[in-house]
């Protein structure tokens, strides 16, 4: 039998698996698409807006903090700081974008930086995973990001109109849901003992700038610490070798 | 159903400079080079990002945190499965906040 869908299916394939991965995180992320939801009515968002919003902008923690911005009157309405806190909020993503390189070849670059579109904290967290483990692919990615858009699009539209009848998600543990299954992932990354300097000062790194500094900079400083820490070890070391 | 000129341009802005940052990650690290030190650094990323990502909600002032992680830690060793481990994380720290509140 001719197979001429076999490279389509494989990519279907991997699609459906990227979709499956991020399963668990999407407890977490539909446990806070319905609080985003009823806190964008609260701002006074239209219904409108908030499905721009959410399809359009695609991210939640700028979008928790745009909503601390926002005033129901237009004419009110801060414009410069609202994109900029996006830009402030979303730096980390250069950071989690820059280790998907590996997935594109460079001619195909151009519609790479589109898929962009579709990264979140969740599937890049499993793709990474899958591409430690020799896995991971652009459908995979993509898989996922289509996966948390919808979690995070019906769970916003729903939570709008249920309104304030949401409870707080950790009520029920489910603000865990994310940090579990992370968690889990960075266990399932481990190497060898080389690992353990670099996640340690990643880690005390973000402690020390979330007990400082509100939003998702943490992210950030943990994270160039502990890569930059993760380098300079393994430089060395080859250094040391040769 | 209804916007505003602002409301829509606030969007619109929001959702350019997010999807210029996604994008900009990957093109900037297309310029990287792709051996020695630069490239050293974007594989620790991954596991730097991570880790950053956790310690936080981890360390809240409360143990409940904690237990919670080492239970969800311990299943994913276990069973090397992501939905268990959630699971479980998520069961233990519902018990645990239950407990220590009380």
């Amino acid at each position: 039998m001719p197979q001429p869908s076999a490279l389509s299916s494989a990519t279907i394939d991997q699609f459906l698996a990227g979709a499956r991965a991020c399963i668990p995180v999407a407890v977490s992320v539909a446990a806070y698409g319905m609080v985003w939801g009823m806190l964008a009515r609260t701002a006074g968002l239209s219904l409108l807006e908030v499905m721009m919003m959410s399809g359009l902008v695609f991210a939640g923690s700028a979008q928790f903090v745009a909503l601390d911005l926002w005033t129901a009157t237009p004419s009110s309405l801060p414009v410069g700081p609202l994109v900029l806190s996006a830009l402030i909020v979303n730096l980390r993503y250069l950071l989690l974008t820059a280790t998907l390189r590996p997935l594109y070849p460079s001619s195909n670059l151009g519609r790479g930086a589109l898929s962009m579109y579709l990264v979140t904290d969740e599937n890049w967290a499993m793709t990474v995973a899958a591409m430690s483990h020799g896995g991971g692919s652009v459908a995979f990615l993509m898989g996922g990001g289509v996966m948390a858009w919808l979690s995070w699009m019906t769970t916003n539209v729903t939570g709008y109109g249920l309104g304030s009848a949401i409870d707080d998600p950790s009520r029920w543990g489910l603000d865990f849901a994310f940090t579990a299954t992370f968690l889990a992932l960075l266990l399932g990354m481990w190497r060898s003992k080389a690992d353990l300097l670099p996640w340690l000062v990643a880690a005390l790194v973000a402690i020390a700038t979330a007990s400082s500094l509100e939003g998702s900079w943490h992210i950030l400083a943990g994270g160039l610490a502990g890569s930059f820490a993760g380098a300079i070890l393994e430089v060395r070391k080859h250094a040391d070798q040769s | 159903m209804q916007t505003s000129p602002e409301a829509f341009i606030a969007i619109l802005g929001m959702a350019l400079v997010t999807i210029a940052i996604k994008a900009g990650g990957l093109l900037l690290a297309d310029r990287l080079p792709r051996q020695g030190f630069a490239a050293a650094w974007l594989r620790h990323i991954p596991g730097a990002v991570l880790a950053a990502l956790v310690a936080p909600a981890l360390v809240t002032g409360s143990p409940a945190e904690m237990i919670a992680a080492i239970a969800a830690g311990g299943i994913y060793i276990l069973t090397r499965n992501l939905f268990a481990a959630m699971a479980a994380g998520v069961l233990a720290v519902y018990l645990a906040r239950l407990l220590l509140a009380s």
